[in-house]
């Protein structure tokens, strides 16, 4: 069994505008330390796969930066390894494979050549604005085993509210394979089994898909392709029952980050033995408190220097908090810089944020206050 | 065709640290940890590739499993070159001979073929037992400037101090007159740092005569240094006025470790134009539990702190427990401390288990000497370990 795998960069980016306005959703910094596209890399490299295609789409420069060459990944690799795979774009042709694609399917039409250049069997697709943690070398053998046409990875999950039509739902039958697949409403309320959109298929049959679809027109995976497969029983589900989120409003940003300061979650994401979550390597200093420091219930990252107080909230990389100043339930990114005496709650500071000494900022859990990449308040 | 390389670093890390006891029975004295997630020997091959050093080959010998699979291809380093980079370089079996590496001067003795490889004019001699952060490329400019034979790093030590070292005697010019090694007179401030630059050629000739010294203890500072001035070459001093600290000892580590934190801490880890580079495992970032209590402290990648930590410097992965208490204590990598447990004024090297309700050191103010703890003892839930001891196994 050998497997290549290959992930969206910018799928759904429109989630959540307010971080994917100068970078990919792929690209989006979560946990502290980590970008979304760390975890669908490191589920692929921690099952085996060492050769992955990453699909780009627009200003994915940030996500060059922190790729590279893959090497935080074990990935830097003579065959095989990272590829990243730009638009391919020609100025003569007016064929679909030719323009900017718009959907999942137009965008593996894009990268026909590199999947029909590929030799391993199977070929597993993930997004990449998901988090969990999952043995995808699992998921590929009872695929193998159980003769489906495609595998999908679902969970099961409580829909509700104003996030509630971002997803895909399944009904499975009593043998896993799914009954009817479709989007969900923004009315859709309940537990239901969604995709989680990582899916398992034999290459051969992915290079049938795309084949067929050039030939008349589909443009979505999911209502043209997927749903007609499920109608055929060619669909098989694959339970995943970790800790899984996926990121699709600022409040979802919002939420499932805090989620991270619950033990149990981050023991399901990063402490799974031999399936650490590697990410770009930054080189900061460790975390300097000094005495005036007073945090709880908080996760922070290497390279803070921390003088005030930081209570039940998410720092990254080399934040400063300066001395009389209270965080409580914020994220703060990169190298964001808070002085003296500010008060700041449910606020999300993108990277390079300066706030300067005395500022009270505030928004609210279901409505984060977001101060954007570089801004000074 | 390789290209040619103008200096090639020889770092010396085979040396055993036999004044840190516990902490160096498992790996070299260049392989301890340092700083939370550092190990002593990141900071010369930091140096190296900060002052444009790329090629180093390091000296191995005493325990050298750990440093070697740390250092590996050189990656975290960017040593990882097709010419060049980081060379590990053990005793090896010769055809005439097959030996250990006897002194600094006969581990280099034994390794001219490797820096011959590279054409160098230039070989720059490290130690791997030194906390600081300096210009090699500085150095090597004032080396040509001067169209010295050797030049030799020194620091101004107060004069009360300057019979632990090597103590070099200069001459308006920087010149060197005269090297005395721990005199118990000194004559002169000036402290050998154990940083060697020499003309490759120079070099080569003196070790090559020192080889056929049968007395010749085969050491940088005991013979080659002074034969070359006995010669009358052209030795120079090359004045460094930065941090630096040499933490061969318990109490000296634990010092440099303390220079991290603090109101006027003394040494700064977060430059952004020289940074310091270490392997680092994936670990997720630190967290503070709701009671937990920090003051003073170091933290990385990895922590789970429940309990309280004071005036310490934590290594990745170390747990403290709700009610634990670390004060004044340097804490390795993936150390346990138990609910309840007071571990104070203590080094803990890497993987001990301390039990619940333990107590390890003494306060500072009263405690004779720092407490020692090796690595993977396990210590039983209550356990009382008083200050000034040396714990190797358990």
């Amino acid at each position: 069994m050998t497997a290549v795998g290959l992930i969206f960069s910018n799928i759904h980016d429109r989630n959540i505008t307010e971080m994917t306005r100068k970078r990919t959703m792929a690209s989006v910094p979560f946990g502290c330390r980590y970008r979304l596209i760390d975890f669908a890399l490191s589920n692929m490299v921690n099952s085996g796969i060492d050769k992955v295609g990453i699909v780009t789409h627009y200003n994915y420069q940030s996500l060059l930066d922190h790729i590279g060459n893959g090497k935080d990944w074990d990935l830097a690799r003579r065959s095989g390894g990272i590829k990243i795979l730009p638009p391919f774009i020609t100025a003569y042709d007016s064929n679909i494979a030719n323009k900017l694609y718009s959907t999942r399917l137009e965008a593996m039409i894009g990268v026909n050549n590199f999947i029909n250049r590929c030799t391993e069997d199977y070929v597993v697709l993930s997004d990449c604005d998901i988090i969990c943690n999952i043995n995808l070398s699992k998921v590929i053998k009872e695929h193998e085993e159980s003769g489906a046409e495609l595998t999908m990875v679902t969970k099961k999950m409580f829909i509700t509210g104003e996030d509630a039509g971002k997803y895909t739902i399944i009904e499975p039958d009593e043998e896993g394979y799914a009954k009817s697949i479709y989007d969900s409403t923004s009315n859709t309320t309940g537990i239901k089994t969604i995709a989680a959109n990582i899916f398992v298929i034999k290459r051969t049959n992915l290079q049938s898909i795309i084949l067929e679809s050039l030939a008349h027109g589909y443009k979505s995976f999911t209502l043209d392709v997927l749903s007609v497969m499920a109608k055929k029983k060619l669909v098989k589900c694959y339970n995943f029952d970790g800790f899984y989120a996926c990121i699709n409003s600022l409040a979802g940003y919002f939420s499932t980050s805090m989620q991270l300061l619950s033990p149990e979650v981050r023991a399901g994401l990063f402490g799974i033995k031999h399936r650490p979550v590697m990410t770009k390597v930054r080189n900061s200093a460790p975390a300097k408190y000094t005495e005036d420091a007073v945090v709880s219930n908080s996760l922070v990252a290497d390279g803070c220097v921390i003088e005030g107080e930081v209570h039940d909230s998410i720092l990254f990389r080399g934040v400063k908090v300066g001395k009389g100043t209270v965080v409580k339930n914020c994220i703060l990114l990169q190298d964001t810089y808070i002085g003296e005496n500010c008060n700041l709650g449910c606020v999300i500071t993108d990277k390079n944020v300066v706030i300067k000494d005395g500022r009270n900022l505030s928004g609210h859990e279901t409505m984060p206050f977001f101060i954007e990449k570089g801004a000074r308040v | 065709m390789f290209r040619k390389k103008e200096c090639v670093a020889m770092l010396l890390a085979g040396g055993q640290g036999s004044r840190l006891y516990a902490l160096t029975s498992k790996v070299a004295k260049p392989a301890v940890q340092f700083g939370g997630k550092y190990r002593i020997i990141d900071f010369p091959l930091s140096n190296c590739i900060n002052s444009g050093v790329d090629t180093v080959g390091v000296l191995t010998q005493y325990q050298p499993l750990v440093l070697n699979e740390y250092i590996g291809n050189g990656l975290p380093w960017d040593l990882d070159r097709y010419f060049g980079g980081a060379s590990i370089l053990p005793p090896y079996q010769g055809k005439e001979r097959s030996d250990w590496y006897k002194g600094t001067a006969n581990a280099i003795f034994q390794n001219l073929e490797f820096i011959d490889k590279f054409d160098p004019d230039y070989v720059l001699i490290l130690s791997g037992d030194h906390i600081y952060k300096m210009d090699y490329s500085k150095m090597l400019e004032y080396h040509k400037e001067n169209d010295a034979a050797c030049t030799i790093a020194v620091l101004d030590v107060p004069l009360e101090e300057a019979s632990r070292f090597g103590i070099m005697s200069v001459n308006d010019d920087g010149s060197i007159y005269k090297f005395t090694e721990k005199p118990k007179e000194p004559d002169s401030t000036k402290a050998s740092m154990g940083i060697y630059i020499f003309s490759k050629d120079k070099l080569f000739d003196y070790l090559k005569a020192d080889n056929q010294n049968p007395d010749s203890c085969n050491d940088f500072g005991k013979n080659i240094i002074p034969e070359m001035l006995a010669k009358g070459e052209k030795m120079m001093a090359y004045e460094f006025s930065g941090y630096w600290k040499d933490v061969g000892t318990i109490s000296s580590l634990w010092e440099a470790n303390m220079d991290l934190i603090g109101k006027s801490a003394n040494f700064n880890l977060s430059d952004e134009g020289w940074r310091i580079y270490s392997r680092t495992e994936s670990r997720p970032p630190h967290f503070f539990g709701a009671d937990a209590k920090v003051d003073n402290s170091l933290l990385t990648e990895g922590c789970e702190v429940y309990g309280e930590v004071k005036n310490s410097v934590l290594g990745s992965g170390v747990k403290v427990a709700k009610g634990a208490t670390v004060i004044d204590s340097v804490i390795m990598s993936d150390v346990e401390i138990g609910a309840g447990a007071i571990v104070n004024y203590c080094i803990i090297d890497s993987n001990v288990k301390v039990g619940a309700g333990a107590q390890i050191g003494k306060n500072k103010e009263s405690a004779q000497g720092i407490t020692v703890i090796g690595e993977k003892c396990i210590v039983p839930d209550g356990m009382i370990i008083g200050d000034n001891e040396m714990i190797t196994e358990m």
